[in-house]
């Protein structure tokens, strides 16, 4: 008969209706501002650069390789490199970025830079609120805006963080091996990792 | 919006009848970028008689965005996040169609479980594609609101289950060359079996909501015919050519991945009308839940990235390779020529609904106005695709 379609139709319509108020199930809205859901830890947004210690621009893991320059598909980085080596968070003279910014209205979020640092120093943050007040200026991401404690990190990606912090770890014990072993015994202080200082869940490299 | 009248002698007349007594004048007019339509910008130059399409040309290149000068430029890695883009409700699948097609140049080996996580993931894109197609469909026939609600209720379980894996509900840029990009905990593998297991609830309250109705009937059933010989000389593929009865998806033709391994059936049409690919992606969505079932009981665990596949100053060899899969459009491929460079010589899509567009004219020939836009959405068409 015709009208039976429709009329099923709207039995379907207002099950949901009424469902919504006893099924969590159907009623899905949450209501932004005021409410929010949780971000899933693999979550990204835009890059960020760690530091360890105290200091923001000392402690940057940061090379100024320009390797995620070279590769950010839509070439939204500029980095300017050292004319000088200065000591990192590890006591290793090192280049360090002169100039490192990141344009937060070109990039796209593909997370490309953070899979080929070989040095841990740039992450996806997990912060989208980014609604700026001015076009030119704000957008552009300076090195000084973009610096974050490793803390940072293992607030947002806590798994993650410390994934990251075990393998540098390793890799500053081994380095330390190996010179150790190389020059005399009792190279003191100097190569020890001191990792992430304060980060919780560092790991417990002696 | 802008409308000329004009005459057009040679154009075939229709049979006299009362409503086109007042021949002789044809009006063109611009449908496209001002409509309200859900489908991108979009025009379709329309020449009417009375109400009825005479002639549609349809105007493309509102959305170019040089994708493939700019696959060119960047590195084989770099192109991958620009794959998402092209079609953006399934960037699973596009990962994957590209993937496909760089591992087949670099001979690239995946392992099990990225394979079996590559099913997962395109078949839930397909689920979620064809629930927001149905959706769409029906709001342009003027169910404004309701069913695309629904069908974006479960579309934003499925975005959910894309992000905590991925980290984006639809810019996903998951798949890596040899594999996947990170591995899905147990966590998310119940998630997707309650997803999947819940799916077919929905899908049976949806076909109850629209596929019995009358004035859904009425407005798809005869309209927007296609023939199987047309739609096989004009490259159609897809749920739009298996709509017309023609057995073909790349999925059975190829076996790419692992669909061999599993047990699925391919829905076939008989009349080729908008009903008729209405049905397709409904059933499709059945068989997609049956082979999600399968690749979730049988998925082990392992390692998801081939160690050999480099990251940083990837080459592949000098060659060509043309990589493609059963998208829930229909056939997506990504033909590469490769220099040995770091960026291919060469990068060329096949997009799936541009070329299933390109009959939309035969298709709405001797319908009214009102059915041009249901025929539009049967196409399922997203212009980031349609224009790149």
């Amino acid at each position: 008969m015709i009208g039976t379609g429709i009329l099923k139709g709207m039995g379907v319509t207002a099950r949901n209706f009424v469902g919504s108020y006893f099924e969590k199930e159907r009623l899905i809205t949450v209501q932004y501002p005021e409410e929010r859901s949780p971000l899933p830890e693999n979550y990204r947004n835009f890059p960020f650069l760690i530091y360890d210690g105290e200091d923001p621009q000392a402690g940057l893991r940061c090379v100024a390789c320009k390797i995620c320059e070279k590769e950010c598909p839509p070439q939204c980085i500029y980095i300017v490199k050292s004319d000088d080596k200065k000591p990192d968070y590890m006591g290793k003279p090192q280049f360090y970025p002169k100039v490192f910014d990141i344009d937060i209205s070109v990039c796209m979020s593909c997370q490309i830079c953070v899979e080929v640092c070989p040095f841990e120093a740039i992450k996806m943050d997990k912060e989208f609120e980014l609604s700026k007040r001015e076009r030119f200026n704000h957008l552009l991401q300076r090195k000084e805006e973009l610096s974050k404690p490793n803390e940072y990190y293992h607030g947002i990606c806590p798994t993650e963080a410390a994934d990251v912090d075990a393998k540098l770890g390793a890799a500053a014990e081994a380095a330390a091996k190996k010179k150790a072993v190389a020059a005399a015994p009792a190279a003191p202080v100097l190569a020890k990792p001191t990792g992430p200082t304060g980060s919780t869940s560092a790991p417990a490299s002696s | 919006m802008s409308a000329t009248v004009q005459t057009l002698e040679a154009m075939e007349r229709p049979p006299v009848t009362m409503s086109s007594r007042l021949e002789g004048e044809l009006l063109e007019v611009s449908m496209g970028p001002q409509h309200p339509s859900t489908h991108g910008v979009f025009r379709m130059n329309v020449t009417l008689d009375g109400e009825i399409v005479r002639k549609l040309k349809p105007v493309f290149g509102y959305l170019h965005r040089n994708h493939e000068q700019i696959g060119e430029q960047t590195t084989y890695l770099g192109s991958m996040p620009y794959t998402d883009r092209l079609d953006y409700f399934c960037s699973m699948s596009n990962n994957w169609a590209y993937a496909l097609s760089v591992e087949k140049l670099a001979g690239i080996e995946v392992p099990e479980r990225a394979e079996y996580l590559r099913v997962i993931l395109a078949e839930l894109t397909r689920l979620q594609n064809h629930a927001s197609l149905l959706g769409f469909l029906l709001s342009d026939m003027g169910a404004w609101g309701t069913p695309l609600m629904y069908a974006f209720r479960e579309r934003e379980k499925i975005l959910d289950l894309f992000e905590s894996l991925a980290g984006s509900r639809m810019m996903c840029d998951y798949m890596r060359f040899g594999g996947c990009r990170v591995d899905a905990d147990d966590n998310w593998l119940a998630g997707a079996r309650k997803i999947v297991d819940r799916f077919p609830k929905f899908l049976d309250e949806f076909e109850e909501l629209i596929l019995g109705n009358e004035i859904v009937i009425a407005r798809t059933q005869n309209v927007g015919k296609l023939s199987a010989d047309l739609a096989i000389s004009a490259g159609i593929t897809g749920p739009m050519l298996r709509a017309c009865g023609v057995n073909y998806d790349v999925r059975k033709v190829d076996g790419y991945g692992f669909y061999p391994r599993f047990k699925f059936r391919i829905p076939l049409g008989e009349h080729g009308d908008t009903y008729d690919r209405l049905m397709m992606r409904a059933l499709e969505m059945r068989e997609s839940v049956e082979i999600l079932k399968q690749a979730l009981a049988q998925i082990q665990p392992g390692a998801i990235v081939n160690p050999k596949a480099k990251i940083r100053a990837f080459r592949p060899p000098v060659g060509e390779a043309y990589g493609r899969i059963e998208a829930p459009k229909g056939e997506l491929g990504f033909y590469l020529i490769s220099d040995g460079g770091p960026n291919p010589y060469r990068y060329r899509v096949r997009p799936p609904s541009f070329i299933n567009l390109t009959v939309l004219e035969d298709l709405c020939l001797g319908h009214t106005v009102a059915d041009v836009m249901v025929i539009l959405g049967s196409v399922d068409i997203v212009m980031g695709e349609v224009d790149r």
